[in-house]
C-alpha cells in the first residue's frame, strides 16, 4: 500500500516537473515573440508619450463650445445645443439609414446562415462533401473583413447603403453560420432518430428534430450579431457604404470639429440603447428556453 | 401474409478483427398479428436487432424480408415507406420536447407528404382528426408542450405517433424501462390492445421477464447476440431464465 502511494506521488511530482518545464518554455517563447514583433511594428515608447497629448488636443477641439446660460437658445446663437446640433434632422435620417442597414443585413445573414448551418454541422450534415465545402465557404465569408467587401461593392455598385448591406450580409452569414452549426452540433438527436424511424427524410429531421431545440439559442446569437452590426454599419460608412458613418468621415476630413463630437455622441447613444434592449430580449429568450 | 423473416442476420460494430458482434447469426420468422417478447440482459443485442428491422442500423450481413420483399436492399422512397410501415417506440420516448403533443403525434405522418408542406408545418385536416383519435385518452393535453407531461403520458404520445404511421409492425424498444409500475401497466396494456384490436404485429424488447411472460405468447431469448430460446413462456426453464439474465445463484 505504502509502495503504491509512494509510486503515485513520484509519478505526480514528475508530471508536475514536466508541465512546469513546458510552462516556462511557453512563457519565454511568448516573451521573445513580443520582442521581435515590437521591433517589427516599430514600437517606440517616446513616440507614444509625445503622441498622447496630441490626442488630447484633438478631443479638446471637437468638444462643443457650450454656454451654460444659452443652452436652450435657438440654433442661430453660438453656444446653444441647437447650434451644436444644427444638422440634427440630417443626422437622424442617416442614423435611421444605418439602423436599417444593420437590420437588413442581420436578417438576410440570418436566413442564409441558418440554411447553410445544417450542412456545416458535423452531426447532422447530409454528406461529408457538403460539410467540407460549406464549412470552407463560411470560413471565407467571415474571414474577409466586412470593410474589404464594402470597398469592393462600393467600387462595383457605387456609393450608398446597398454596398454596405451586401458587405455586412456576407460577413454575418459567415459568422452566424459558424455559431449556428456549433449550436446544432450540441443538439440531442433522439427525436431525429424517431422521425427517421417513421419514414421522414433529412428535411423533416432538421425541421422537427433539430430546429425547435436550437431556436432559442439561434435567435439569441442573431440578436447579438445585430448589436455588432449596428456598430459595424457606422464604421463601414467610412468607405462610402452609406449611413451616418459616411457623414462622420466627411466631417472628420473637412475638420468640422464640433460636428464630429455631435455625431459620435449620437452614435454612442444609439449603440447603448440598442445594446440594452437587445440584451434584455436575449435574456428573456434564454430564460424562456429553460422554463 | 405479412410474415417477417430474418435470415442469418449479423451485426458487427467496429473493425473486422476487434469489432464487437452485437447480433450473431439470427434467423427467425414472425407471422402477422403475433406479439413477440424479446428478452435478455442489456448488451445481448435486443436493441440492435430491432433497429436493424427498421433499418436504423445496417446489418453487416444476412437479410430481412417482409411478405417476400427484401428489406435489406431498400433505398430512398421504398426505404422510407418501409420505415413508416414499421413503427418504433423507444425507451426514452424520443419526442420533440419543445413542440406540443398534437404536432408530435403528427410527425408520424412526415414520410407521407411533400417536404415543402412539412417545412411549413402544414398537416391535412383528416390527419389532425386521426391524431386526435389516437390521443383519445390524452385529449386534455393536446396543446401542451411534451416536456410538461409525465413519463407515462409521453410514452402514450409516442405510441399515438407510431399509430399515425398506419404500421403493419410495431417495434417497441424497452418501452417501459423508464416508467413506474403503474404507468408500465398502462403502456403495456395499450400495446397489447393495438396487437389484439388492429392485428398489428408487435415485437417488444423487455428487460423484465415477468412482464414479458404476462403479455406475450412467444418469447425469444437472446444472449450474446444469439437466440438461446424461442417458444411459449411455459417452456422457459428456471436454469435458462437464470442464464438469460445472468442471475447470480450462489
Amino acid at each position: 500500500m505504502n509502495n503504491i502511494l509512494e509510486n503515485y506521488s513520484k509519478n505526480y511530482s514528475e508530471q508536475i516537473k514536466k508541465r512546469r518545464f513546458w510552462n516556462i518554455f511557453i512563457v519565454l517563447g511568448l516573451f521573445v515573440a513580443i520582442l521581435i514583433s515590437s521591433s517589427i511594428i516599430d514600437l517606440n515608447m517616446t513616440r507614444i508619450a509625445s503622441g498622447i497629448p496630441r490626442l488630447g488636443n484633438y478631443i479638446a477641439k471637437i468638444l462643443p463650445n457650450l454656454d451654460t446660460n444659452l443652452l436652450f437658445a435657438n440654433s442661430q446663437i453660438e453656444g446653444s445645443v441647437p447650434y451644436w446640433y444644427f444638422n440634427f434632422k440630417k443626422y437622424i435620417v442617416l442614423l435611421y439609414e444605418t439602423f436599417n442597414m444593420a437590420v437588413l443585413s442581420t436578417l438576410f445573414g440570418f436566413v442564409f446562415a441558418l440554411l447553410l448551418s445544417f450542412f456545416s454541422a458535423r452531426n447532422i450534415t447530409p454528406n461529408v462533401l457538403s460539410f467540407f465545402f460549406v464549412k470552407r465557404f463560411l470560413e471565407f465569408l467571415r474571414g474577409v473583413p466586412e470593410i474589404i467587401f464594402a470597398i469592393l461593392f462600393v467600387w462595383a455598385l457605387g456609393v450608398g447603403p446597398l454596398a454596405g448591406i451586401i458587405a455586412m450580409t456576407i460577413h454575418t452569414t459567415g459568422a452566424l453560420g459558424k455559431l449556428f452549426s456549433e449550436v446544432h452540433e450540441n443538439a440531442e438527436l433522439k427525436s431525429c432518430e424517431a422521425i427517421r424511424s417513421a419514414g421522414g427524410g433529412w428535411v423533416p429531421e432538421m425541421r422537427y428534430g433539430v430546429l425547435p431545440q436550437v431556436l432559442p439559442n439561434i435567435i439569441s446569437y442573431a440578436l447579438l450579431r445585430f448589436e455588432i452590426n449596428i456598430r459595424a454599419s457606422t464604421v463601414i460608412g467610412f468607405v462610402g457604404a452609406g449611413g451616418i458613418g459616411q457623414e462622420l468621415y466627411l466631417v472628420i476630413n473637412f475638420n468640422y470639429y464640433e460636428e464630429v463630437s455631435a455625431i459620435i455622441l449620437l452614435i454612442i447613444l444609439t449603440v447603448i440603447t440598442i445594446d440594452i434592449t437587445s440584451g434584455a430580449l436575449r435574456q428573456r429568450i434564454i430564460k424562456g428556453a429553460h422554463d | 401474409m405479412g410474415s417477417l423473416q430474418l435470415n442469418s442476420l449479423i451485426k458487427q460494430f467496429g473493425k473486422n478483427t476487434d469489432g464487437r458482434i452485437a447480433v450473431n447469426d439470427i434467423s427467425l420468422e414472425v407471422t402477422q398479428g403475433e406479439m413477440v417478447g424479446i428478452i435478455g440482459k442489456s448488451g445481448a443485442g435486443k436493441s440492435t436487432l430491432l433497429r436493424m428491422i427498421n433499418r436504423l442500423v445496417e446489418p453487416t450481413s444476412g437479410s430481412i424480408s417482409f411478405d417476400g420483399t427484401d428489406i435489406t436492399s431498400l433505398k430512398g422512397k421504398a426505404l422510407k415507406k418501409w420505415r413508416s410501415e414499421c413503427a418504433m417506440i423507444f425507451q426514452q420516448f424520443h419526442l420533440i420536447d419543445r413542440l406540443d403533443v398534437l404536432t408530435n403525434v403528427l410527425t408520424g405522418t412526415l414520410g407521407r407528404r411533400y417536404n415543402i408542406l412539412n417545412l411549413l408545418k402544414i398537416f391535412p385536416k383528416e390527419e389532425k382528426i386521426n391524431a386526435l383519435k389516437a390521443l383519445h385518452n390524452l385529449l386534455g393535453k393536446t396543446l401542451q408542450r411534451v416536456e410538461t407531461l409525465s413519463g407515462g403520458e409521453q410514452q402514450r404520445v409516442a405510441i399515438a405517433r407510431a399509430l399515425m404511421q398506419k404500421p403493419k409492425i410495431l417495434l417497441a424498444d424497452e418501452p417501459i424501462s423508464s416508467l413506474d409500475p403503474k404507468n408500465s401497466k398502462i403502456v403495456m396494456d395499450d400495446i397489447k390492445k393495438i396487437n389484439n384490436e388492429e392485428g398489428i404485429t408487435v415485437i417488444c424488447n423487455l428487460h423484465s421477464l415477468e412482464v414479458a411472460k404476462q403479455y406475450s405468447k412467444r418469447l425469444i431469448g437472446l444472449s450474446e447476440g444469439k437466440i438461446v430460446f424461442d417458444g411459449p413462456p411455459e417452456n422457459l426453464t428456471q436454469e435458462l431464465s437464470q442464464e438469460l439474465y445472468d442471475l447470480e445463484n450462489e
